[in-house]
């Protein structure tokens, strides 16, 4: 999709050393999205700068999911201007990554070849097998390079996943409640690997969760998606590794889930 | 025909137990095992012949359609016409199976093409194909080209079906995580599309040799001069009920065959089904 450059563009962030920061900057503004006559998204404004880890939570419906859709390129937005990394950057489709709800493995494909359409063109190259194969070490399924799909536990078809996201190096990528269908242990293991990657390196991530402790656990900063618009926006300031047993962590939780819930009530 | 499934239903779902694992004499009890009612039913019928309960004039035994086959084998008669049948029925399954493979393929891929072409087909489809027997008479006398456009058209229809539906039933989720990983529309097709409709177009081939096998039955025995249902006729009009049943025999062993390499054609094809690891 072609970026809009009319007047009313969204600000691009000041124009910096191209390749000194991996992650690339995400300016939205004015950012509409109806199906049909429901609007999800009322003129809602973000920026995330780059490398920067930030966690989007809400409610089911409140538009979360489309908000990161948008951000990934996966729609366009009715109205408003998406800006992700800077110029000459116009296909989003080079640069970000999405990770599903859903593993979304090719059934018919082995597990290296599924990481290897991460590579996209980049594939018959010389060095994509060897670029995939360190992708699938780096979550730990190395020796699982020539397994079907089917036969892979729920943690480890996202583990595939991640690799297949991690291996074409995106500056942004764009995770939709990756874990949510992952039972809790396996879900912090992933966590633990999601963040490791993005320490490595360097990616501009967006998270969207219904897990305020996911949130917490892994964003520099928490948005709060209410009826389409941004409700709350907190940093989190907690150092890095977080222990879900810290009472700053708990108390940051709690000042987040009441939000959400008083939001239900009002 | 054991070929008569429903044209959505999915073939063989068998539990998958690892092949390997399973040790080589409990494997070929568990093949053996499937002749046993058909052995016992041969063992009766030849008992019942044998006993004179079944007169030979309506079923001869089976020793004397063995015999009748040893006869025929060694004038020659039977492997030339068997040999006929099997060039009609693949030359009518390549012909009417490609066709509806390229329609199939087309109408899913692209709604113009759909827009164009489908309730045309659909309408089509709804004759019985077998109807058209006297007007095909009359456009190709007795020639193969009588036979050939049978089994073309009723082969066309299942594997169009099911093409059309298995492309269609490609999980969009797919489609759209290819797409976010910017595969362009050959890569789509060859890599995502292709692959998600070829159980489909399996299950289309399976019910196809189905209705490939009856109308080259019914083709033979109303036009034809050769071929395993020419033969049953001619021997139908001298009494000769042991080729009668041996011609019905051979059909439902071409039958089987066909159905075997199918499974093989799957097993080859379709290699990361959990439903074929039990081989």
């Amino acid at each position: 999709m072609a970026l809009p450059t009319t007047a009313a563009t969204a600000t691009r962030p000041e124009v910096a050393p191209f390749e000194a920061q991996r992650g690339a900057p995400i300016a939205a503004r004015g950012l509409t999205k109806a199906y049909g006559a429901k609007p999800v998204l009322r003129g809602l404004d973000l920026s995330v700068s780059e490398g920067e880890f930030l966690a989007v939570v809400g409610r089911s419906g409140c538009g979360k999911s489309t908000l990161l859709r948008l951000l990934a390129g996966l729609e366009a937005p009715t109205q408003g201007q998406i800006a992700v990394g800077y110029r000459a950057e116009t296909d989003r489709r080079t640069i970000a990554r999405v990770m599903f709800q859903e593993p979304r493995l090719l059934p018919w494909a082995r597990v290296l070849a599924n990481v290897e359409v991460g590579l996209g063109a980049d594939r018959r190259s010389a060095s994509g097998r060897k670029r995939a194969l360190e992708a699938l070490a780096s979550v730990g399924l190395a020796d699982r390079a020539n397994d079907w799909p089917s036969v892979l536990s729920g943690g480890q078809k996202q583990r595939v996943a991640l690799a297949r996201a991690l291996v074409s190096r995106p500056r942004f990528l764009a995770l939709d409640e990756p874990l949510g269908a992952l039972d809790a242990l396996t879900r912090i293991e992933m966590q633990r690997l999601i963040e490791t990657a993005w320490r490595r390196e360097g990616f501009t991530a967006v998270l969207v969760t219904h897990d305020v402790a996911e949130a917490v656990a892994l964003a520099d900063r928490i948005v709060l998606v209410e009826q389409g618009a941004i409700a709350l926006d907190v940093t989190v300031e907690l150092p890095r590794p977080r222990h879900r047993g810290a009472p700053d962590f708990g108390a940051l939780e709690e000042r987040i889930l009441d939000r959400l819930l008083g939001a239900g009530e009002a | 025909m054991t070929d008569a499934v429903s044209p959505l239903s999915v073939p063989d779902v068998r539990p998958a137990s690892s092949s390997s694992a399973r040790s080589l004499p409990a494997g070929l009890a568990a093949a053996a095992s499937g002749w046993i009612v058909p052995a016992l039913i041969l063992a009766l019928w030849q008992a019942g012949s044998s006993l004179g309960y079944v007169p030979e004039t309506l079923l001869p035994s089976p020793t004397s359609v063995l015999s009748a086959a040893w006869r025929l084998t060694r004038s020659g008669e039977l492997p030339t016409n068997i040999g006929i049948s099997f060039c009609r029925a693949m030359a009518g399954l390549i012909v009417g199976g490609g066709i509806g493979l390229a329609f199939g393929l087309a109408n899913g891929l692209s709604k113009l093409s759909e827009a164009f072409s489908d309730s045309t087909l659909q309408m089509v489809r709804n004759v019985p194909h077998l109807a058209l027997i006297p007007l095909v008479i009359v456009w190709f006398g007795i020639d193969e080209g009588a036979k050939l456009f049978l089994v073309a058209l009723g082969v066309f229809f299942p594997v169009y079906v099911n093409t059309l539906h298995g492309v269609r039933s490609v999980d969009p989720q797919l489609l759209e995580m290819a797409q976010s990983y910017g595969m362009g529309r050959t890569a789509l097709f060859r890599r995502v599309v292709l692959p998600g409709a070829l159980p489909s177009i399996f299950v289309g081939l399976r019910y196809a040799l189905g209705v490939m096998w009856l109308t080259l039955i019914v083709a033979e025995t109303i036009a034809a001069q050769s071929g395993v249902g020419y033969m049953a006729m001619q021997a139908r009009e001298f009494m000769m009920t042991d080729v009668v049943v041996l011609s019905i025999l051979i059909y439902a062993l071409l039958g089987k065959l066909a159905d075997v390499v199918v499974r093989a054609l799957e097993r080859a094809f379709l290699p990361w089904r959990p439903s074929f690891f039990g081989g």
